[in-house]
């Protein structure tokens, strides 16, 4: 039996997570060792349909074109392991789903809208075909990355982090932003995996990793505006990086006023 | 208190220098990242000198008073827990060779002696508890190098956060044992006791002087009054039945729609002993680590069990939270899990308070004509 | 002596019981001795992965091999799934408290169990057979939601066909040609031929069938003490100290997983614990 395979594929997204590969210094080297890398345009190997043991998908899926292609990779992959936001969630871009203005927008934007081939939303890839894993993260973090690989390569599911950053906060003995300096922590409503990095440098999360199990973000969002965030900050403390996500994309809307007009 | 001595306020770096000769490393409180924590220190110049505390339910803030004392605050985020119980710690290791072999390889407990200065009646009272969950019948190997090398020196306290309750659950604020010296701080230097054979060996190393009756009455009145600032209290200090009895109030619904199910009361509790395991492999698989971490009954890992969740709603989660902090802990150790510390209050990001919830759903009736 | 580390073991045998249910028969490498009781637990090990806990369906260790019978249901059980004789994986035990054998001795057994075959009950069935001259009667009554979840068929026809055993069965759901009945293990009770004074009954399964069951047994007269029921939690360190398998103030790691019903009674089937 051969090396395993990898694939990784772009769509729409800022490279970021795919960085956290190519950041993994002498680890990626040891990967390189292990996989037979079939395509990673990043790293310089180009092969992108290519049948692969696995396929890690970085980018929300937001024009036609990338539509057909999810469609193909799936069919090439043996699992297909999300990178991210942008593939997990939608990302950042998916804020142009609130509004449902996308055709307004292109025309106001685009000098020539007609080559502009978007979908009406930006979505997350599990909207369009089967994903056997998501990795969270807005970049994803490299340790992650490389232990869900290891697990995959050992044939046994990634383990599943679904807990708050609150926890992996109190293991780091991180002081709580919230409760000593009145910050508006998402902390309380985001999974772990980061290593409760912003709180360690003594700034509140900003929900990077997306939204975590029983995430109550009607009491947070109460809580936040008890620290004084009027509604269209709430509203923009949900509505950022993981803004597709449900739970996050309920509790913004409900204090989103269309074009935050206390602004 | 026929031992009681004095010891002067500058004189308090002889206590440090004695056990740094006996090979202990010390810990003692120290303002760090806005909170009060236990660190190493070696000179008495970090001790946290005029700060005190203020506490509310889901606040925390530090500020400056107009005196010499060292303890004039009431607690930080965390008491013994996490110097005997780590966060994460590694408990074994594996190897495969290329033949398929497993080699385990233990990891080493650590067996260096810690000295930490500033312990409070409640963080005693929970490392006794500590003891009984993790020194019992099956001994607990990391927890119980530590404990063995551990020396204490309390602090009575003359002050209380609006968030103690310690009087209520009887374990303050006076330190009664479980120390081998215990301190009342005065504005001049300290009472100190001795409460063990090791305590009075390190007392002799010091420059003690006989203390007044004044300041031993002084500091007597200071922990009575520290005692009498307190309002929140529980119900009682045995709510086992009475909590049972109420699995189906309504409260707990209402409160599971406040809570968060962060697992921060949980992590400051001094006496929440929850951990989860599991490996990290090293890339590669020829190596993987089988550590353990803290964990919580809010997490959504603790009650999984073959497919299916016992507690999938956040209100079960706080209902196993009190049920047991306050009810079945008597079951497995013959008393509450709640020391009276107040952390769960101060630390919880949304304020919900132990006391309160306790008081609500204690007093109520019993439901009637309900099976569960 | 650390509690947490496990003991090589090598997969000597390896069966499939349905679609999703295999056994590991189990050989410890390091040929120190291992003794167990039905009813107890061993941790396994995935390599790299984690630990499950597994009941032990052996009826003894006594030929050195212990078979652990296993559902792929969650991401360590996948995992074992994959392994083939030869490989090699992690154990620790035995743990908790078995069933009362000694206790039981000179009584009739009736042995209830629901859901897909049922771990810790087949290690009582497997003791009894060794050693039938201790034991009175023995009827074994076997609920499953569909007849098509019904593992060990063959098994469950061997030992119908010995002296003194009794083999019944219920399915929810039946298939053409189910020789059991149709509907809640419960009903079959009808069936047997109870000495309340000296019956010991063995509960294993869904909490709301076992809390039915030992109700309806109890009823009938049997004392709350002479039934006993084998609890399932998360278990992660078996020792007590992890706090994963609560269930009210037992450690269902070391105070059971078997327990004597009023033990448990309080909390059985209440949602939540
Ligand atoms: S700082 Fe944020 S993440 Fe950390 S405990 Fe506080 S609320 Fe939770
Ligand atoms: S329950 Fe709250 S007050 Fe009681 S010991 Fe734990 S943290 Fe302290
Ligand atoms: S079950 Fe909950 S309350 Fe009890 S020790 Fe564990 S974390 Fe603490
Ligand atoms: S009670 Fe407070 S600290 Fe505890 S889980 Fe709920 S919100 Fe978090
Ligand atoms: S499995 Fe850890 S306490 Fe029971």
């Amino acid at each position: 039996m051969g090396k395993p395979s990898i694939a990784v594929h772009k769509f729409s997204s800022c490279d970021g997570c795919q960085l956290a590969f190519l950041n993994a210094g002498e680890e990626l080297l040891n990967l390189a060792e292990l996989v037979d890398i079939k395509h990673f345009l990043e790293a310089g190997v180009a092969d992108e349909y290519a049948h692969v043991d696995i396929a890690f998908v970085e980018g929300s899926i937001s024009t036609t074109d990338e539509l057909t292609r999810i469609q193909r990779v799936r069919a090439c992959s043996r699992y297909v392991v999300t990178l991210g936001a942008c593939a997990t969630a939608g990302g950042l871009q998916a804020l142009r789903n609130l509004d449902g203005s996308n055709t307004e927008w292109k025309h106001a934007i685009y000098a020539h809208p007609g080559f502009i081939h978007t979908l009406d939303q930006a979505e997350p890839v599990s909207a369009h075909i089967k994903v056997d894993f998501e990795l969270w993260g807005c970049p994803v973090n490299g340790r992650q990355v490389l232990a869900a690989v290891q697990q995959l390569l050992f044939g046994v599911a990634p383990l599943e982090q679904r807990d708050k950053v609150c926890m992996e906060c109190k293991r780091q003995h991180a002081s709580c932003v919230m409760v000593t300096a009145g910050r508006p922590c998402l902390g309380p409503v985001t999974r772990t995996g980061c290593g409760a990095l912003c709180p360690r440098f003594g700034r509140d999360c900003y929900a990077c990793f997306g939204p975590a199990g029983n995430a109550n973000t009607a009491a947070l969002s109460r809580r936040l505006e008890g620290l004084g965030l009027t509604p269209a900050d709430v509203a923009r403390r949900f509505l950022f990086i993981n803004n597709h996500a449900p739970s996050f994309n309920e509790a913004g809307k409900k204090h989103y006023r269309q074009g935050f007009s206390d602004d | 208190m026929d031992d009681t001595r004095f010891l002067p306020r500058q004189a308090l770096q002889t206590l440090l220098d004695a056990l740094h000769r006996q090979g202990y490393r010390t810990l003692g409180p120290v303002v760090q990242d806005a909170v009060v924590q236990y660190l190493d220190i070696d000179s008495i110049d970090r001790l946290p000198s005029g700060w005190t505390d203020d506490q509310a339910p889901g606040r925390y803030r530090l500020s400056r008073v107009d005196s010499p004392r060292c303890f004039a605050w009431a607690t930080g985020a965390q008491a013994l827990k996490p110097h005997l119980f780590h966060a994460r710690e590694v408990l074994w290791n594996t190897r495969r060779d290329d033949a398929g072999k497993l080699v385990f390889g233990e990891q080493e407990p650590d067996v260096r002696r810690l000295a930490v200065i500033g312990v409070r009646a409640c963080d005693l009272a929970a490392l006794e508890l500590q003891d009984r969950h993790f020194l019992h019948a099956i001994k607990d190997p990391y927890y119980g190098a530590k404990r063995q090398g551990l020396f204490v020196v309390a602090v009575h306290c003359a002050y209380s956060a609006d968030t103690c309750f310690c009087a209520s659950t009887g374990d303050g604020p006076r330190a009664t044992h479980g120390f081998d010296l215990a301190l009342s701080e005065l504005d001049d230097g300290y009472l100190v006791e001795t409460g063990s054979d090791r305590g009075r060996a390190i007392a002799t190393q010091l420059p003690l002087q006989s203390a007044t009756s004044t300041q031993v009455h002084e500091a007597a009145a200071a922990i009575t009054e520290a005692a009498n600032r307190q309002f929140r209290q529980l119900p009682s200090t045995h709510l086992r039945d009475v909590l049972f009895d109420r699995l189906q109030h309504p409260r707990w619904e209402e409160v599971a729609a406040r809570c968060l199910a962060c697992g921060n009361c949980t992590s400051v509790c001094p006496t929440c002993f929850c951990h989860a395991e599991h490996d990290d492999a090293a890339l590669g698989g020829s190596t993987s680590q089988h550590l353990r971490e803290w964990d919580s009954c809010f997490s959504e890992g603790h009650a999984y069990l073959h497919g299916f969740n016992v507690r999938p709603d956040t209100h079960q989660r706080y209902r196993q939270w009190m049920t047991h902090k306050l009810g079945s802990w008597h079951d497995q150790y013959g008393r509450s899990g709640c020391v009276g510390c107040g952390r769960c209050i101060t630390w919880c990001p949304v304020g919900i308070d132990i006391t309160e919830e306790a008081n609500a759903i204690c007093t109520a009736d019993v439901p009637q004509g309900e099976s569960p | 002596m650390n509690p947490y580390l496990p003991r090589e073991a090598e997969i000597v045998a390896r069966t499939e019981e349905s679609p999703n249910t295999f056994s590991l028969h189990l050989h410890l490498t390091d040929g120190a001795p291992y003794s167990f009781a039905p009813g107890q637990f061993n941790m396994l090990y995935l390599y790299g992965s984690g630990e499950v806990p597994i009941s032990i369906v052996s009826g003894s260790a006594e030929d050195g091999v212990l078979v652990h019978t296993i559902r792929a249901l969650g991401r360590i059980t996948n995992g074992l799934a994959k392994l083939q004789v030869g490989d090699r994986i992690g154990l620790r035990g035995p743990y908790g408290r078995g069933w009362p054998m000694r206790a039981a001795e000179d009584h009739d057994l009736i042995v209830v169990t629901g859901g897909l075959g049922c771990a810790p009950a087949v290690s009582i069935i497997h003791h009894v057979l060794t050693h039938r001259e201790r034991y009175g009667n023995l009827s074994i009554l076997q609920g499953v939601k569909h007849t098509d979840d019904l593992i060990w068929r063959e098994q469950y026809d061997t030992w119908a066909s010995l002296p003194g055993v009794q083999v019944l069965l219920a399915a929810d759901v039946a298939a053409p040609g189910w020789p059991g009945h149709v509907g809640l293990v419960t009903a079959l009770f009808d069936q047997l031929s109870l000495r309340t004074d000296r019956t010991i009954a063995m509960l294993c399964g869904p909490e709301m069938m076992m809390r039915a069951a030992a109700h309806d047994l109890h009823e009938r007269g049997l004392a709350a003490d002479a039934i006993h029921l084998s609890m399932e939690r998360n278990m992660q360190c078996a020792v007590g100290h992890c706090g994963h398998c609560q269930m009210g103030g037992h450690f269902v790691c070391r105070d059971g997983p078997v327990f004597a019903w009023p033990q448990v009674r309080e909390l059985l089937g209440v949602r939540g614990f």
